[in-house]
């Protein structure tokens, strides 16, 4: 890749300038800012579209009252049951036991409160479907 | 305290945290050396494990092996730890910083407040430097980004205490004693040796030079195998992985091509600087298959841009890699 072939194509990296490594005219590797390549760009706008979807079906089923708000909370922070168990240091099946509402309803409030504590939340935004209700399109 | 630390911004974060830490204590090694020498070049397609669903396919050697490997061949004494307590953890920190010396630590990219929200992954294997400790907030030189940058406490301790695959565990480093004199022409010849080594005598034949070849085989049947859709995410996932933040473009072999060019000075050898401009133009075909790639997963794919033709493209880059990596074999 040239000097003037580095891509300017602005996109996910919102401004942030990385460097790349291209060759100047006189044949020798420089390190030429970059801010962001269209191929680049489509592919990560995939897997974030991609994560969307996943969260706004994740919302669905917490306001029809198939899953635990923890359930959405954990797929917008880009969980999944293994990673949270670690956070909140559970085992598996527990975490999946709090994603069913049935079990959600009844959780001490020191449960709730580890799992606020990782999603960076309060236990009050936790328990509070509306929340949800204002992240679904 | 501050640390008169020179923050130079770099393609990977691996080698630019290197780099810049050997720069500080008086050994000029550029950020393309240490890739060189860390032997950081690889390939691999591993379908069996897999990142948000997708499988992983991977353009340098495994974290950690560079900066490892980079440290050794130079005979530098490293001081690691690791931490079960979190609050220990910052507090040998802060008492490292206010002996003067920069500190390496290795963070959840997702914890840290300052990366730009798209680049914020469950990745835990992001390396940066902490220079000064400012009230509640820490100064980073993180080689990512143009300069360095704040981070709350509260932030660097989560960060630093990510949980998941290759968990940091509070992991800092620091340099104990660095050599007055470096000379880096054996470590030059021993880091093309493990990296010829490990893409063309890998015994995996998902690894190396034939996980190319796999890859491509692979790739000509997604469509059929698993359906349109999904074949452009597994597509979108290759091109992601060759031009994530942090590979100098071309899946790294830009930021190798760098490093033949400054080993051909270093070793008077003009062959080098021919090897040099082989790898650039093998980048520049990397490249020319992440542009088809991303014009099929717009849904903007022309005729000649068919999953055969991204195929061909790789066993091209394969084939152009094999002769590459032999002949820097036979000149080493």
């Amino acid at each position: 890749m040239r000097k003037q072939d580095v891509p300017q194509d602005i996109g996910i990296a919102e401004g942030l300038k990385e460097v790349c490594y291209a060759v100047d005219d006189t044949g020798r590797y420089v390190l030429v800012p970059s801010a962001g390549w269209e191929p680049k760009n489509v592919t990560n706008h995939q897997a974030w579209q991609l994560i969307e979807e996943q969260q706004r079906d994740v919302a669905t089923q917490v306001l029809e009252g198939r899953q635990s708000p923890i359930a959405y909370y954990m797929t917008k922070n880009l969980m999944d049951v293994g990673l949270l168990a670690q956070y909140v240091g559970f085992f598996r099946w527990r975490v999946r036991r709090h994603l069913k509402p049935r079990v959600f309803r009844k959780l001490a409030p020191a449960v709730l409160e580890k799992y606020a504590k990782v999603f960076g939340i309060t236990v009050e935004q936790l328990t509070d479907q509306r929340q949800i209700g204002n992240n679904v399109p | 305290m501050e640390i008169p630390f020179t923050h130079r911004q770099s393609a990977h974060c691996e080698t630019g945290t290197t780099s810049n830490l050997l720069n500080h204590y008086g050994v000029p090694v550029s950020e393309a050396m240490v890739f060189g020498i860390g032997a950081g070049l690889f390939f691999g397609y591993l379908p069996f494990i897999k990142l948000n669903n997708l499988p992983l396919t991977t353009f340098r050697s495994a974290t950690g092996a560079i900066f490892k490997r980079t440290t050794r061949e130079l005979a530098i004494k490293v001081e690691t730890q690791r931490f079960r307590d979190p609050e220990k953890a910052m507090v040998a920190l802060d008492s490292k910083l206010d002996q003067g010396i920069p500190v390496g630590i290795q963070t959840g990219a997702y914890w840290l407040p300052y990366f730009p929200p798209a680049f914020r992954f469950h990745f835990n294997m992001h390396n940066s430097i902490v220079i000064a400790k400012r009230d509640d907030e820490y100064l980073i030189s993180d080689p990512v980004f143009p300069e360095p940058v704040l981070c709350s406490a509260h932030h660097l301790k989560l960060a630093r205490f990510a949980k998941g695959t290759l968990a940091p565990k509070g992991k800092m480093y620091v340099f104990r004693e660095v050599p007055q004199h470096v000379d880096l022409m054996q470590p030059i010849k021993k880091g093309i040796k493990v990296l010829t080594n490990a893409m063309l005598k890998n015994p995996v034949p998902l690894l190396g030079v034939r996980g190319i070849r796999y890859l491509a085989g692979q790739l000509e049947k997604w469509p059929r195998k698993f359906g349109k859709d999904q074949a452009l995410l597994y597509l979108g996932q290759v091109v992601r992985m060759q031009e994530e933040i942090g590979t100098g473009g071309a899946g790294f072999r830009f930021i190798f091509a760098a490093f033949l060019q400054e080993a051909a000075s270093t070793l008077e050898d003009n062959r080098f600087q021919a090897y040099s401009e082989r790898m650039t133009q093998i980048g520049d075909h990397w490249r020319e298959f992440a542009v088809v790639a991303a014009r099929n997963c717009k849904g903007r794919a022309g005729e000649n841009d068919s999953y055969a033709v991204m195929a061909r493209i790789l066993i091209e880059c394969a084939d152009q890699e094999e002769l590459l990596y032999q002949d820097l074999a036979n000149s080493i």
